[in-house]
């Protein structure tokens, strides 16, 4: 590849923690690169590791997984469920070949819209450097298909 | 892509500049009108102001002469408008929940600065939009009843303020203070700037009437523990600390203050300068009358003996074996006013706070100039009697410094000139105050500095580096001398006093995150309550039926704080006057059939919504308690829980939008072909 990697990554936000850190980040005008796309949950425990796994076979590089800081969940502590999907899912991602570095867990309250965008930097710059995953390609090549719609493993994630 | 697929209707917003000067919000609608055609998109428009009658008026025409059935509007965030748009397609006869608003300022047009980066992002978020709410289904709102209660936690002026207008308008009203007094900070003050009106005359009126409303429940020396439900009904739980006093015996007479033979530092009203009682009312306006006895230093609580202020008590009102009380209220709204705590000069240890003995801080000199305070409104050295001759008056104290509270407290150069007025007034001495910038920017202010100015008040305008007692020249012993930079001559100066004000900024309570969590709404990085909307909506927070007012939000001064008060009573009111209100139908439901009975999602509420019906070996959600953070249903091995608004199909339709664009915008070939739904 000639031009530099640009990677894609799928950002799971909290409605009313880290949702509201990246709309604070835009109000004031910070800087980060477009290649973070967010979705709003209404908790980070909403986030069923489906969506994740989703992510992944439909050609993410990363997923951002943000939510409250432990403790000041707005339900709570639902988030501390969420954790514990996370670090159960990395384990699992890594045996099916995704690298733990590709999943980022990060606590952002609604006022911390300078730790969002700085985060989301780090992130991207981390997974520059990790190249691309393109995993549909990868399944597409070990099945020995070229239709990818039939390596989608979407039966794998719903078992 | 879908087999019922909808009608669905793109509308690019502009926002004048804001987000046309970044994404080429004209490339969108056409990409969006030919590209999503597949998806279902029939008409795709741009307009510079979508929010606006015009832009909404668009949008209800579509929906009514091309037969819409879904509505993507791609502006700011959700937070700002979605309601506005829900609104819009409600009025085009559209379910709202038909409606989706996508992001394309807060988080492209404001964050990115390539325009071929922003607009291909914008694009991959559009067309989840528009994937998204082909899943969305029609939802009706859920109403839920306003109970006509209102608790208001803080009794400083904020919340007697909000607590007033409440209950003059003739709905019932319970005020939570931690102290044996409401008054807050306002009741310690002399002088308020810059009137120079008497802070007691003032506030006094108000306290009285707060105390003797029928409508007004006061609970004082009391906390509220728990909170439980959500807006228009709420059951809060108080504590009620023992007072040792019946308050339904109590006259107030005083004679048990006058016969308690232990005297103790006030390090609360009084600042640590004055003295209480064990048993003692911090002020004499006090409201409730009633005393307290702190058990802390009772001789009776320390040894088993003593009991002056029952044997004297003429209505036999101590009672030494009271007990907490635990209560609880149902109520429909909260309002949070419980100000702040004075920042600890002693932390600024250059400064000599608590070394040097005629180091005060701000809240010190307002007692010694309170004509009730300890020294009966002189103003003195520590000694507690020799008048300063001169007195040295640092501004900032705690404030705009990185190494302590990088905000502006808003108060200190207003109160800092004030007590320079004061203690001229009083002592005749030599003032310098020692500023950054000179703040005076309200009604008034600045007419009340050029007034201290003329009295003679010098003011160096430079940061303070030190306050010592090291003399080193002629004319400083026995004396303390501020160093600083005097940045209008350009030099160091070191200026020798007798008396040292610092003029210490507001911080949070030191408890703020924890009543914060109590009440489920978030503190700023700083610590102060974040409201909804900065500028337009300072008063409600992000957690429905609870508001705040006062300092608890920000540094303010008592104006503000009064009409932040009031903003929250009015805004109160409103809700209590319709009697109920409408809340958004995010909930979690189990479809029964598929639910196997595992329990797993049954631990996983802390709301306590779900239960098991052992009869029919199945999980229930009561829609009531739901909260809907949708954490059951992502739980659930059976999907047999569904999350209104936010269902699997819904985020699935949304994942697979973001990534049908690459990075510069080039389609994904994975999504070129058909994706079966999840």
């Amino acid at each position: 590849m000639t031009q530099p990697f640009e990677p894609l990554i799928i950002g799971f936000t909290c409605n009313w923690c880290s949702y509201r850190a990246a709309d604070m980040a835009g109000m004031s005008r910070l800087k980060y690169p477009p290649n973070v796309r967010l979705i709003r949950l209404m908790c980070s425990g909403r986030l069923d590791p489906e969506f994740i796994v989703r992510a992944f076979a439909g050609g993410a590089d990363g997923v951002l997984v943000s939510g409250c800081h432990p403790g000041e969940c707005h339900y709570l502590e639902q988030n501390f469920k969420a954790l514990r999907r996370f670090m159960l899912l990395r384990l699992t991602l890594a045996q099916f070949g995704i690298e733990p570095q590709r999943l980022k867990l990060l606590w952002a309250s609604a006022a911390e819209g300078v730790r969002f965008a700085r985060e989301c930097t780090a992130f991207v710059e981390q997974l520059r450097a990790l190249g691309p995953l393109d995993w549909p390609g990868m399944v597409a090549e070990r099945n020995g298909h070229h239709a990818v719609s039939q390596a989608l493993p979407a039966e794998e994630v719903q078992a | 892509m879908d087999s019922k697929k909808e009608r669905v209707g793109v509308y690019v917003c502009h926002c004048g500049s804001n987000i046309a000067a970044t994404v080429d919000v004209k490339e969108l609608s056409r990409w969006a009108g030919e590209e999503l055609a597949e998806a279902g998109v029939v008409v795709a428009r741009d307009y510079e102001f979508m929010c606006s009658s015009l832009g909404q008026e668009l949008i209800e025409a579509d929906i009514k002469e091309q037969g819409l059935t879904r509505v993507v509007v791609a502006a700011c965030s959700p937070h700002l408008h979605e309601n506005t748009f829900r609104t819009a397609t409600e009025r085009g006869g559209l379910n709202r929940y038909l409606c989706e608003l996508v992001s394309i300022r807060e988080q492209v047009s404001w964050v990115h600065t390539d325009r071929d980066l922003a607009t291909a992002k914008s694009k991959a978020v559009i067309q989840s939009g528009v994937q998204r709410v082909s899943e969305n289904e029609p939802l009706e709102a859920l109403t839920v009843p306003i109970h006509p209660a209102t608790l208001v936690v803080g009794g400083g002026i904020a919340g007697i303020q909000a607590a007033l207008e409440i209950a003059d308008a003739g709905f019932p009203v319970i005020m939570v203070e931690r102290e044996p007094s409401i008054g807050g900070h306002m009741a310690q003050f002399d002088k308020t700037f810059p009137t120079l009106d008497c802070a007691a005359c003032i506030l006094s009126p108000k306290m009285v009437s707060v105390g003797d409303h029928p409508n007004v429940t006061l609970l004082t020396w009391s906390e509220v523990e728990r909170v439980d439900g959500y807006v228009g009904n709420f059951t809060v739980t108080v504590r009620k600390r023992a007072r040792y006093v019946n308050e339904e015996l109590c006259t107030g007479c005083g004679i048990c203050v006058e016969k308690c033979p232990k005297r103790v530092v006030d390090d609360v009203f009084e600042a640590g300068l004055g003295y209480r009682k064990a048993v003692y009312r911090p002020f004499p306006q006090a409201v409730p009358k009633y005393p307290v006895i702190d058990t802390a230093s009772c001789i009776y609580f320390e040894r088993g003996k003593c009991k002056a202020c029952q044997m004297f008590c003429p209505t036999d009102a101590i009672d030494f074996e009271q007990q907490d009380e635990i209560l609880s209220f149902e109520v429909g709204n909260i309002v949070l006013a419980t100000g702040f705590d004075l920042f600890d000069a002693s932390r600024i240890s250059q400064f000599g706070y608590g070394r040097l003995a005629n180091v005060f801080d701000s809240l010190e000199l307002e007692r010694l100039c309170n004509a009730a305070g300890p020294t009966a409104g002189r103003v003195v050295l520590r000694d507690g009697v020799t008048e300063p001759k001169s007195v040295g008056i640092i501004h900032c104290v705690g404030s705009r410094d990185r190494n302590y509270n990088s905000y502006c407290s808003a108060v200190c150069c207003m109160y800092s000139l004030k007590l320079a007025h004061l203690v001229k007034e009083r002592t005749g001495a030599e003032v310098y105050n020692f500023y950054i910038d000179m703040r005076t920017n309200m009604k008034d202010y600045d007419e009340f500095y050029q007034h201290v100015m003329e009295e003679g008040v010098h003011l160096i305008r430079g940061r303070v580096a030190e306050v010592t007692d090291a003399a080193r020249m002629p004319g400083e012993e026995g004396k303390i001398i501020i160093q600083a930079e005097d940045t209008f001559v350009g030099r160091q100066r070191r200026v020798p006093v007798d008396m040292v004000i610092l003029s210490a900024g507001l911080q949070p309570r030191h408890d703020a995150k924890e009543v914060a969590h109590r009440f489920g709404i978030s503190c700023s990085a700083n610590g102060w309550y974040i409201e909804k909307h900065p500028k337009l909506d300072p008063v409600a927070t992000m957690t429905e039926g609870v508001f705040v007012a006062g300092c608890v939000q920000g540094p303010k001064d008592i104006p503000a704080s009064v009409a932040q008060g009031a903003a929250a009573a009015a805004r109160i009111l409103g809700r209590i006057q319709q009697g109920q209100m409408a809340l958004e139908p995010v909930r979690a439901t189990v479809i029964e059939e598929n639910c196997s009975g595992c329990r797993i999602c049954n631990d996983q509420c802390p709301f306590h919504a779900i239960t098991f019906i052992e009869e029919r070996k199945v999980t229930e959600i009561n829609p009531a308690l739901c909260q809907g953070c949708g954490t059951c249903v992502a739980a659930c091995p059976s999907g047999a829980i569904t999350g209104t608004g936010f269902s699997q199909a819904q985020i699935v339709a949304q994942i697979d939008g973001l990534l049908a664009l690459g990075v510069a915008g080039e389609r994904v070939r994975f999504l070129d072909t058909a994706v079966e739904s999840a």
